[in-house]
This record gives C-alpha cells, sequence and structure tokens, in this order.
C-alpha cells in the first residue's frame, strides 16, 4: 500500500510548528519524517507520521489546511554512493523528483528516503527493475 | 522678490474675485442646466433652478456630486460639451467602477496648464530653467499637466515620465534640471540615490514642487536639505482637472487655491452643512471655467482647513492646509488612488476569500502596500511552485487593477481577525 504525506500550509511566524507538534504530541502520534518546505513567506510542512487519517482529521479541527499526497519510500543503500546510485538510475529514466527527504531507518545498514515524483507508477517500476527495493507503510509502522 | 505668473489674478483684491466666481458661478450654473441633464435632473430633485443662483452666497442650495454620480454617469454621463469640441481624457487608475475618466476641451487644457505654470513661477521658475518632469505621463494627470505649464512659463522641459532612475540622474546632470516636479516619496528617493553616488556637486536643482500624495512637514525638510532645494507642495485631483487647483507660494504655509477657476467649500462630511472659515471638514469643488467637465459641488473627500489670512507672498487667493486625511476609505499609495474594494474584487476573482487586510507603510520615503490573505484548502498544494505560482498571479492582477505593486502575503486560515462590526481592512502605519 502506497505511503501518505500529510502536507500542511505554514505562515512562516514564530510558534506555528511548535504548535502543531505539541498537537501531535497530545494526541500521541508518532512522527516518522518531517520535512519543510518555504520561501521568506510561508512554507508547506510535510509529515509521515504513524496514524495519517486521524491526524489529519486532529489538525484539520484545529484550523490547519492541509494534503494528502502519496509518496514513495525506498530503501537506500546506506554507503557512499547509495543514493547517488539511485538518482542515476531516475535521471536515464527521466523521471523528475517533485521533492525527497530522509526519514529515520530502522534497520542498520539501510537508508530510507521519501521521493515524490511526477510518475509513481515508471518510478516503482524502475525500481523494481533495477533491484532498489520500495517500502511498505507496514514497514514504516503506519497504520 | 516674489515673482507670478498671473500677477493681475494671483493678486487680485478679494472683492475682484468674489465678483469674478459670481459672474463665472452663474454662467456654469446655466451651461451645466443646459447641457447637463444628470446634474440638471438634480437640482429639479432638490428644487433649484439657474435663477435661484445668483452668486457665491447661493451656492450652498446646489446639490453636492460625489464619487457615486461620476460612476453612475460613467462615462459620458456629466459630459458639458458635444464629444467634438473634447480634445482629451485623463484618467485615474481603478475598475471601470472606480475610475474617475476627465474630458478637456482646448480651452480646458489651456487654463489648466496655467494653473500649473502659476505653481511653477511661485517655485521660482522662469524661461531660464530647466524643468524636470518626473511625474508619470499619460492618464495620470501630474505629467501632462505640469508638462503643460512648464511649456507655459517657457522653461525647457523634460518629459522624463516616472521610473528609470539612473536616466532621471543622468538628464538631471547632462541637462542641468533646476526644478524638479515628481511625487514626495520619489523625491526622497532620488536625493537618497544623489547622495549614494556622491553626485550631489552635479546637481543643479534649485527648487521642487511635489504633489499627488500626502506628505509630512519633517518629509519636507528631509528632501530640502537632501537636495538643497525649497520643495513646494501642489494639489489637484483628476476630477477638477488635476495637479495646479492649489499650490504653494514662497511662504510654504499651504496651497493658494485658483479661486478664479474653483470655488471651495468645506462641510462638515457627515451632514453637508458648509462650515465656518477655519474649521477642519470636507473640502468641496465648483469648477467655475472648465467647459467639458464642469462639476458643481464636488465632494473631494479630503479633510483640510481654508484659510483667509493675509499672506506674505502677496497672492490673494484663499489657502488650503495639506489633506489631514480622507472622509472615505480610499488610500493614496505612491500617489495613486486605492479603494479597498478594487483589492477585494480582486481576491474574490482570483479565488481568495474576502477576508483580507491591506498594511500600508512607508519604508525609506517610499509607500509599500502588503495584502494579507488567508489560504484556503482549495487554493493550497503541496507543491511549492503552485503555490508560489498563484502568488505571482495574484500580484499581476492586482498591479493590473491598482497600477501599483502590492506585496502578496499568504497568511494561515483564520488568522485575520474577524470583526463584529465593520470589519478593519486597513492598517496604515505611515506617519504623514
Amino acid at each position: 500500500m502506497g505511503i501518505h504525506q500529510i502536507s500542511v500550509f505554514l505562515e512562516n511566524r514564530a510558534g506555528q510548528l511548535a504548535e502543531i507538534t505539541s498537537i501531535l504530541s497530545d494526541n500521541k502520534i508518532d512522527m516518522r519524517a518531517i520535512s519543510i518546505a518555504e520561501t521568506s513567506d510561508y512554507g508547506v510542512l510535510r509529515l509521515i507520521v504513524s496514524e495519517p487519517e486521524r491526524t489529519a482529521s486532529i489538525l484539520l479541527s484545529h484550523g490547519f489546511i492541509l494534503s494528502m499526497t502519496p509518496v514513495v519510500a525506498v530503501a537506500v543503500p546506506d554507503e557512499p554512493g547509495g543514493l547517488a546510485r539511485v538518482l542515476h538510475i531516475l535521471a536515464e529514466a527521466e523521471i523528475d523528483i517533485e521533492y525527497m527527504y530522509a526519514i529515520i531507518g530502522r534497520i542498520a545498514g539501510r537508508a530510507y528516503m521519501i521521493f515524490r515524483v511526477n510518475d509513481e507508477e515508471k518510478f516503482r517500476v524502475t525500481l523494481a527493475t533495477s533491484g532498489l527495493a520500495t517500502i511498505s507503510k507496514e514497514e514504516l509502522g503506519i497504520q | 522678490m516674489e515673482r507670478y505668473y498671473q500677477p493681475e489674478i494671483e493678486c487680485a483684491s478679494r472683492e475682484q474675485i468674489l465678483r469674478w466666481q459670481n459672474e463665472r458661478l452663474v454662467k456654469q450654473v446655466q451651461h451645466v442646466w443646459d447641457s447637463v441633464p444628470y446634474y440638471r435632473k438634480k437640482m429639479e430633485e432638490k428644487g433649484v433652478t439657474p435663477a435661484d443662483i445668483k452668486g457665491v452666497e447661493d451656492l450652498h442650495k446646489l446639490p453636492f456630486l460625489t464619487k457615486d454620480d461620476l460612476r453612475e454617469a460613467y462615462p459620458y454621463g456629466l459630459l458639458g460639451k458635444p464629444l467634438k469640441d473634447c480634445v482629451r481624457i485623463q484618467s485615474t487608475s481603478g475598475t471601470t467602477g472606480k475610475r474617475v475618466v476627465a474630458f478637456y476641451t482646448q480651452h480646458d487644457i489651456d487654463l489648466w496648464e496655467d494653473c500649473c505654470a502659476r505653481a511653477i513661477v511661485a517655485a521660482g521658475g522662469t524661461d531660464e530653467d530647466v524643468c524636470h518632469v518626473s511625474y508619470g505621463y499619460g492618464l495620470f494627470t501630474g505629467g501632462p499637466g505640469l508638462n503643460g505649464g512648464s511649456h507655459k512659463v517657457g522653461c525647457l522641459t523634460l518629459p522624463m515620465s516616472s521610473g528609470n532612475t539612473d536616466r532621471q540622474l543622468q538628464f538631471m546632470v547632462d541637462l542641468g534640471s533646476t526644478i524638479l516636479c515628481c511625487t514626495p516619496s520619489y523625491a526622497a528617493y532620488l536625493a537618497e540615490c544623489i547622495h549614494e553616488r556622491g553626485i550631489q556637486s552635479k546637481i543643479k536643482l534649485k527648487a521642487g514642487i511635489f504633489g499627488a500624495e500626502a506628505w509630512s512637514e519633517e518629509m519636507r525638510q528631509d528632501i530640502q536639505s537632501k537636495l538643497g532645494i525649497k520643495a513646494y507642495d501642489i494639489y489637484g485631483l483628476t476630477e477638477t482637472s488635476g495637479p495646479g487647483v492649489a499650490f504653494e507660494c514662497s511662504a510654504q504655509t499651504g496651497m493658494h487655491i485658483n479661486e478664479d477657476h474653483f470655488i471651495a467649500e468645506i462641510i462638515d462630511p457627515n451632514t453637508g452643512e458648509v462650515l465656518p472659515e477655519g474649521s477642519k471638514g470636507e473640502l468641496v469643488f465648483t469648477s467655475i471655467t472648465k467647459e467639458a467637465f464642469p462639476l458643481l459641488r464636488y465632494r473631494t473627500r479630503d479633510i483640510c482647513v481654508l484659510t483667509r489670512e493675509k499672506c506674505p507672498c502677496g497672492r490673494t487667493h484663499v489657502k488650503m492646509s495639506k489633506p489631514m486625511g480622507r472622509s472615505d476609505d480610499m488610500l493614496i499609495i505612491k500617489g495613486v488612488n486605492v479603494f479597498p474594494s478594487q483589492i477585494e474584487t480582486v481576491l474574490l476573482e482570483q479565488g481568495y476569500p474576502a477576508n483580507y487586510q491591506i498594511i500600508v507603510d512607508r519604508v525609506n520615503n517610499s509607500d509599500t502596500l502588503e495584502v494579507q490573505v488567508e489560504m484556503t484548502p482549495e487554493n493550497f498544494s503541496d507543491s511549492l511552485a503552485h503555490i508560489t505560482d498563484m502568488e505571482k498571479s495574484l500580484v499581476g492582477a492586482l498591479k493590473a487593477m491598482l497600477g501599483i505593486y502590492a506585496k502578496v502575503k499568504l497568511v494561515a486560515p483564520k488568522t485575520i481577525a474577524r470583526s463584529e462590526g465593520k470589519a478593519v481592512r486597513v492598517i496604515d502605519k505611515r506617519k504623514i
């Protein structure tokens, strides 16, 4: 099953991020990965959490604006050149990466990356034919 | 020694000015009655006919004209002459509803340029001067008005228009500009650029005529000391021709209204009652010489004070203070008239909520406009590029509507205060 990232609109204002993380903490939601894309005035917070649907409804009830974005988690060999190899494969297959960020790995020797790409199906096939594994949400402890 | 462009008019006795006003008002009311059905109807509704207006003392009997009337009568409803007699229009920026389109016969333009020439001569201008006009040219009245006045005085006229500061400074140095006409904020900006570049010794300016936006006495002192000039205020509005309705003299204590062309009244903006001299209230103008766009008792919405105290410059025409505020919600930003409703229109068209806030400030002597608007679920996207594109498109639409740049700030939902009554849409931080 695919992984859904929660993307939250952030106004660049002191305390916004603290507010969100407190809400998650109060509701016993575990964060698997966090990334922020920003301009000088606003940003998009990207979260991978243990319970995406519950998290979304809690944040919505607090008045946040968000969307659920399908992303792909990939296991990258945790060694020098590991990520470079993956990116070369994507480049050759002409798959555009919108963004990517790291996620904390649970198994030694494996690094996980979250990818948001323009063509998810092609991305999966390309990875599979290159012997690279995508990670299921269960493996990441996501309900 | 004080010099005048038309001394026999500018220094005429009060009795003479009143005689001109009485005679011209009676004629103008008849002209409007005969040629502007829109205003005639307003007079009929009030039960007034031209026979009731025998002079300035009867002016109060006439109905007011407001921006709403201009909107309703747009574009030709207030025209006092057939179009074949009109030779020009000038206009303010804005939507159809808010935009003012004023018409001119050649005679109207001549008189308007005379008014601007009076302002230039009052600022020390002669045919020896190089008059550098950095007001915008085009529909905006600033450039064409001062340009025409400068010609009348016989100055070498530099029709620079606004923007392109490098070129402005180059011409100022190479052609030895002596009089600068622009908005006070642009003058302050040019002064800073001149200092940054260390070219003060190459600047020959002696005077500046700065209008189209509010400016403080502190700003005047700042511009005067930085540029080594005398800085004069000038007032006008498109509805009554443009700049030159009133101008400052060497006394620099208010602007003489050209009373041979305009009758000024101060009214209570709430009741419409005419207030005695010296009272603070809304300025109302009656154009007594305009042919094509003859507005009677037009409410400017500018709040100010009139005084007929003797002026050391020798001019006898009434003086108005700098406008102290507005009796409507219009903002003047970088010399451009901006209504919050124009911004609202753009926001709604672009799919944003009508909950917004406008922040106006003055940074380094230049006005800034920021529009804060709340992000909506429909507009939100995970892609930063998409949000940035939307923001750019909103900035573009605002620029197209207002004619000036507005910074857009997308804020989180529910962060702009909702109020029970009248929403606080505008925060004006400028200290003017």
